[in-house]
């Protein structure tokens, strides 16, 4: 048993563990000292200085974040000298802050608003010069804004610690630091790999995903014979979308966004989980091909653009690894503008689709070359979570008291296995769950293989036996997890049949583009995950269909138009290729 | 794991080779021999003293390749090289001019020396010519405020210096490196 300790926090005594910070101790009284740097799932940085406590004996103030308590500590959090430290200190920063709160992206869900709001700071006593950059708006999933910047350094963490990528430093000195790729190039020249996490973490606007709603509304607004405009949405929006309108955390709220996007004008809403069942008809089969044909295993799963655009500058050695299926929204924007043109009589060129996605890196995915249709891209604009409940908040549409919707058919029917698509471990399972009935030629007894669902930030392994073949798989999520298990693989210390990436802490439920949490909470916190993923369970159990080969209208597809899984005409329309990119990333 | 012995999507022995071509070989001798050891990237610092030594200068492509062939992060790489005030990210002209903004020279006018200077050349302190002939730095007392407002080049001295006799100064200089460079 560790240690015990006494220290006194306003007064009142507290017994903890040797090696509680004076902020978590704080925490266990009740008393909740502000903070901005500080992430509880990344190191500490220290550098806010907001969370400053008074500590008898010292006659200046301490971090609470970074110190360590000890036996015996006299702790003041909320004498007047720290209430003024702390709102001199949150003045200097919004001092030299742009002062547009209104018309910034992060008016309301801003934790530098939020703080100066909570402390009370209703002057600005400090005048000085302000920072002056430009914004990086090149990028094609990334926007990054210095001024808007406060130095937390939370993006240069989560890019380095939970995403391996370390593409983020801060440049420079003293009043002129700004934070931002090497050289400062271009986020789209950098080693970046779209996955907006830097996004999730920012407490203010300095990092921010590329806006489309303004396309989609240009869109919207074309005379009907004109543009037929599709919206197809992700696995992980229904599990999400909700906590945007206040509802609890994990409410699924499908029928609802079905009934708003369709209210918004849109001519069809689709369910890019209707493809996510076509990825597994083609990525199990592709996974059996490889196990009969000597190879390359493992297989490497390839729904994930922040994962790919990670293969291609951290690990381009082991492309021939990977699934050559497209993702599940480049394989719906596809049908959208062939099968279902053709069955609609429309011309493909007069299709607008919307993808509606928890992601950020599916803006960068969308704009890649081979990803277009006659010059144009196949995915026409990306809207994530966030800016569609930003659209629907617009449009004066009151989402908790709409009545459920029905998704369009062919291209909006899908079974349990594409709802969890949106969850670590859910590719995964989805995938097993058809690989054992074509292995086996019945569905598994119990479909729930609960041993590859797994938690944020974790790395699981399974073994399942199908038709007395033993399966090896892994499952990861956050990239720092799947250097671990690709290096481990690499060393042959490891070998799988199956490796399932997720680029997000969580999977895509914990995405890029997914709504921020509520002030206090943090991404990448378990139950946040949890309950978004609880909600995506949830759908995949209450469904009578749930395996995607028993989807009917995926079995009409290939009755239609595919023949079979990996059929030429598949090979077209559903698969892609890989290539090696500079710069190339550190590993 | 099934290998793929001849993987064609591999590039790193073609982006290593680049990488090594541009460093010089007391460089890449300095890496290779520290690579395998504990916290090898503590080197970083000494590692760009010797590619500023080597080329006078850290350019971009010096930077990627010192990050590469030690796997350090670029941007850790541009991230130290754009904090320390001695590390040049640009290359140094021919003739260095040093303005002194010691007290005695401030009081003297230096910075109006120092701007005529600015102007003529189109660059600010830490930046070089365009025809890469000057590179602009201040400096503090040079001990000769008897000459204040005191401007070095190169190793001369010139001083007392008043804004208009600046561009005729840096003429002779300009003549004297089209000698120079006549001569090669």
């Amino acid at each position: 048993m560790s240690q015990m300790i006494n220290l006194t926090i306003d007064g009142e005594t507290i017994l903890v563990p040797a090696g509680t910070t004076v902020m978590d101790a704080a925490e266990r009284l009740g008393i909740h000292i502000p903070r901005l740097c500080y992430h509880p799932n990344l190191s500490l940085e220290g550098s806010c200085r907001v969370c400053v406590v008074q500590v008898e004996g010292f006659d200046h103030c301490l971090a609470s974040c970074a110190t360590t308590a000890w036996e015996g500590m006299e702790v003041q959090t909320n004498s007047p000298v720290i209430r003024q430290a702390r709102r001199d200190i949150v003045e200097l920063l919004l001092d030299n802050h742009p002062k547009d709160c209104q018309t910034c992206d992060r008016d309301g869900v801003c934790e530098l608003q939020n703080l100066a709001y909570r402390l009370g700071v209703r002057e600005r006593h400090f005048e000085g010069r302000r920072k002056q950059f430009p914004v990086d708006d090149s990028g094609a999933s990334v926007v990054r804004n210095a001024e808007k910047c406060i130095l937390c350094g939370r993006c240069i963490r989560v890019c380095d610690e939970i995403q391996g990528v370390a593409n983020l430093s801060q440049h420079g000195r003293g009043f002129t630091t700004v934070v931002g790729p090497a050289n400062l190039a271009p986020m789209d020249e950098s080693a970046c790999i779209q996955c907006g996490q830097c996004v999730s973490v920012c407490p203010t606007a300095a990092f921010l995903e590329q806006d489309h709603t303004e396309r989609v509304w240009e869109a919207l607004g074309h005379p009907r014979t004109e543009k037929h405009v599709v919206a197809t949405t992700a696995p992980a929006i229904r599990a999400a979308l909700g906590e945007a309108f206040g509802l609890p955390v994990g409410t699924p709220v499908t029928g609802k966004m079905v009934t708003a996007l369709r209210r918004m004008g849109f001519d069809a809403v689709f369910d890019v989980n209707f493809s996510a069942d076509l990825t597994v008809m083609e990525e199990a089969h592709e996974l059996l091909k490889r196990m009969e044909g000597g190879g390359p295993l493992p297989l490497l799963t390839s729904c994930s653009p922040g994962w790919v655009s990670f293969l291609e500058k951290f690990y381009p050695e082991l492309i021939p690894h990977m699934s050559s299926c497209k993702s599940p929204m480049q394989m719906q924007s596809t049908l959208i503008k062939s099968y279902y043109a053709q069955q609609k009589g429309l011309d493909p060129q007069n299709i607008y689709v919307v993808s509606v996605m928890p992601c950020v890196a599916k803006k960068f995915e969308a704009a890649r070359p081979e990803h277009t249709l006659d010059g144009r891209p196949t995915t026409d604009a990306v809207v994530t979570t966030r800016e569609l409940a930003q659209m629907i908040k617009s449009y004066g549409i009151d989402f908790t008291r709409l009545p459920d919707g029905e998704f369009d058919h062919p291209l909006g029917t899908s079974s349990g296995a594409a709802d969890i698509f949106g969850a670590t471990g859910g590719v995964m399972e989805a995938a097993l769950r058809t690989a054992a009935f074509k292995l086996t030629g019945r569905n598994l007894g119990n479909l729930e293989l609960t041993e590859v669902r797994g938690a944020a930030g974790e790395i699981r392994e399974a073994s399942v036996t199908l038709a007395g073949r033993t399966l090896n798989v892994a499952v990861a999520n956050g990239l720092q997890n799947a250097k671990v298990l690709l290096d481990a693989v690499k060393r042959g210390e490891k070998e799988y049949h199956l490796i399932e990436i997720m680029a997000c802490p969580g999977g895509c439920i914990c995405g890029g583009g997914q709504p921020y949490p509520p002030i206090g909470s943090y991404t990448m916190n378990r139950d946040l995950a949890k309950g978004r993923a609880r909600a995506l369970y949830g759908i995949d159990s209450g469904k009578t269909l749930r395996c995607s080969h028993d989807n009917p209208d995926v079995q009409k597809l290939y009755e239609a138009l595919l023949d079979e899984p990996l059929s030429p005409k598949a090979h077209s329309l559903l698969h892609t290729h890989y290539t090696a990119r500079t710069p190339r990333g550190i590993r | 794991m099934t290998t793929c012995p001849h993987c064609p999507t591999d590039n790193w022995p073609e982006l290593e080779r680049g990488y090594r071509a541009m460093l010089p070989g007391d460089v890449l001798a300095f890496i290779d021999g520290n690579r395998d050891r504990e916290h090898s990237e503590s080197l970083l610092i000494a590692t760009l003293h010797m590619v500023q030594d080597h080329f006078g200068h850290l350019g971009p492509g010096h930077l990627e390749a010192v990050a590469q062939l030690m796997q350090i992060p670029l941007a850790k790489v541009t991230g130290v090289a754009t904090f320390y005030h001695y590390f040049r990210l640009q290359p140094r002209g021919r003739y260095l001019i040093n303005v002194c903004l010691g007290t005695a020279c401030y009081v003297k006018g230096a910075e109006k020396v120092a701007q005529k200077l600015m102007d003529e050349l189109g660059i600010h302190f830490g930046e070089t010519s365009k025809d890469g002939v000057f590179s602009l730095e201040s400096t503090r007392c040079v001990g000769t405020c008897g000459l204040a407002p005191v401007v070095m080049i190169g190793e001369e001295v010139h001083g007392p210096l008043t804004p208009g006799q600046v561009p005729a100064l840096l003429e002779t200089y300009l003549a004297r490196a089209a000698e120079e460079m006549a001569k090669v």
